[in-house]
């Protein structure tokens, strides 16, 4: 479904992904892991045309993406949650999620896809007219996965889902994520810091360090290997 | 005649304001969404007073109804006016959008002064006049010796102003675009990974921006029945001026912070001095800015984090 080839990307004279190459399959679970500084948002942005790939092929569904502006790669099929969230903060919970199906024909889709994102959120109903940044942390997250959904994505980029929210709080999310694989038929690719949940849920993975894929295989394959656990699961406190 | 005084004055400021209002809601929203001030933007307002009196006085050589003649200049002013914005953007500000701050608006200084000199060039230096359009009026209190008038003029001013704010507030904050437009002030990567032009979103604000300028310059010249190329310059600043005052960003700022100065302008020639009443509204903005520095109506930004 998607397969990145080569791909280098800058940030103005300093290379931050040096030949990266990944295939995603329709209907998998793919996971990217990687200390911070590693390239892994960089990667997500190339694919989300964000930033420029200066060399390499992005394919997805059979067409050629690299050079696609951001909005036309949204229509494609491919929504991101970014790195942190990026809530609309100052509008209401609503208008977010409008903003959302925006790439969905133009909204107006709007009544049905929002129906799905109350079955993977229920909180979200009770905060249609706050402002996104009165929500909590982990509310903002579901909000953020809710409004990528309601572009009616082939595929999802999920870029540290876990990061700053409650331990409660990211079970209830890796469960969303799931379903959204499972039920929705939502191909996922899902970069995280959390090696050992991500690597749970996957059905393959990828190690990116200083911008070159080191290791890939399946999730079961990759939390039992020693390089890993050493580096990612059980140093850091993490445990 | 105290109060008659008062309420003439009141009439001239609000009809005054309107015509600011318009212009500071382009200097508002172009700020809100790529935080940059036009500079330009007076001399949009100049040029679409200028299309306004050459339509006018094409119409004149015409017989069509006066407000069919009120209502095609309008749309022509408009139309013409948002093509130049359009371009401005195009040619002077898209180019660097990934530049340093300060470099769009060296280019607006620039575009500003493009505008004059072309207008200059094209239309001559000489004061150019309208001969007035709209005649007649209310006339008030005319037993207290000092009489009250509302012109017929005045009264279009105003509704027309009031009746396209009320317009583009709707726009702003019920449509689909007015919600792109808010989502582009605050995050334009986000709001192009909602699959929005995000170059579309902005072309729009500008051409919004620049029509709602023709329209105070119709306004403007049927008002005063002078122009010349350089009325953009000082009806800039004080639209600008408006925007700050109102809080820039807001587009219920703008239209308060028009109004503001209009009244202020008024009230100060009437009470005061008429020789210092641009330096009345820029003491007016120094003085709120120490005690507002974001202004009357501007948001302090909550972000939860």
């Amino acid at each position: 479904m998607l397969t990145i080839t080569n791909i280098e990307t800058f940030y103005g004279n300093i290379q931050a992904l040096r030949g990266v190459n990944v295939k995603v399959n329709s209907g998998e679970i793919v996971t990217l892991i990687g200390s911070n500084g590693a390239g892994k948002s960089t990667l997500l942005m190339t694919i989300s045309g964000v930033n420029k790939a200066s060399a390499g092929e992005i394919i997805f569904d059979n067409k050629n993406i690299q050079n696609l502006p951001a909005h036309d790669i949204v229509n494609l099929g491919i929504s991101q949650v970014p790195e942190g969230r990026r809530i609309f903060s100052r509008l209401t919970v609503e208008d977010n999620l409008r903003l959302g199906a925006s790439a969905n024909q133009k909204g107006v889709h709007y009544n049905k896809e929002v129906k799905d994102v109350y079955d993977l959120f229920p909180i979200l109903k009770d905060r249609l007219n706050q402002r996104g940044g009165t929500l909590s942390g982990g509310e903002q997250q579901m909000l953020a996965i809710g409004r990528a959904m309601m572009a009616k994505p082939k595929m999802l980029l999920l870029d540290e889902p876990s990061l700053g929210i409650a331990p409660k709080l990211v079970n209830q999310i890796f469960l969303a994520i799931k379903n959204i694989n499972r039920e929705k038929k939502v191909t996922i690719f899902l970069i995280e810091q959390n090696a050992k949940k991500a690597l749970e849920l996957a059905d393959r993975g990828y190690v990116l360090v200083n911008g070159n894929i080191t290791l890939e295989g399946t999730g079961q394959e990759l939390l039992k290997n020693q390089d890993i656990q050493a580096a990612y699961l059980e140093g850091g406190g993490k445990k | 005649m105290d109060l008659a005084y008062f309420l003439q004055q009141l009439i001239n400021g609000v009809t005054l304001g309107s015509v600011y209002g318009l212009i500071a809601i382009g200097y508002t929203m172009v700020y809100g969404i790529i935080g940059m001030i036009n500079f330009a933007h007076g001399d949009i307002f100049m040029v679409g007073a200028f299309v306004a009196l050459i339509s006018f006085i094409l119409f004149a050589l015409t017989s069509i109804a006066l407000p069919v003649v009120l209502l095609l200049t309008l749309l022509i002013a408009m139309v013409f006016t948002a093509c130049y914005g359009w371009t401005v953007e195009k040619l002077a500000y898209k180019p660097l959008r990934k530049s340093f701050r300060l470099a769009p608006l060296i280019s607006a200084l620039g575009m500003s002064i493009v505008l004059q000199n072309y207008v200059q060039a094209a239309q001559g230096a000489r004061i150019k006049t309208l001969q007035p359009v709209i005649q007649g009026g209310f006339t008030f209190m005319e037993e207290t010796g000092f009489t009250v008038s509302l012109s017929y003029l005045q009264v279009f001013i105003v509704l027309v102003t009031i009746f396209l704010m009320a317009i583009f507030t709707l726009l702003i904050t019920r449509t689909a675009l007015g919600r792109a437009q808010r989502a582009c002030e605050q995050d334009r990567t986000m709001t192009a990974l909602m699959g929005i032009n995000v170059d579309r979103t902005i072309s729009i604000t500008f051409i919004i921006g620049s029509s709602l300028a023709s329209v105070a310059g119709m306004m403007f010249v049927m008002y005063y029945g002078v122009i010349d190329f350089y009325i953009g310059f000082l009806a800039g600043i004080k639209a600008f001026t408006a925007a700050v005052l109102g809080g820039i960003g807001s587009i219920p700022g703008a239209m308060l912070g028009g109004l503001l100065i209009g009244l202020i302008e008024v009230f100060w020639s009437g009470y005061i001095s008429i020789e210092y009443k641009d330096i009345a509204a820029f003491t007016v903005l120094v003085v709120v800015l120490i005690f507002f520095p974001t202004g009357f109506l501007g948001k302090p930004d909550i972000e939860k984090v």
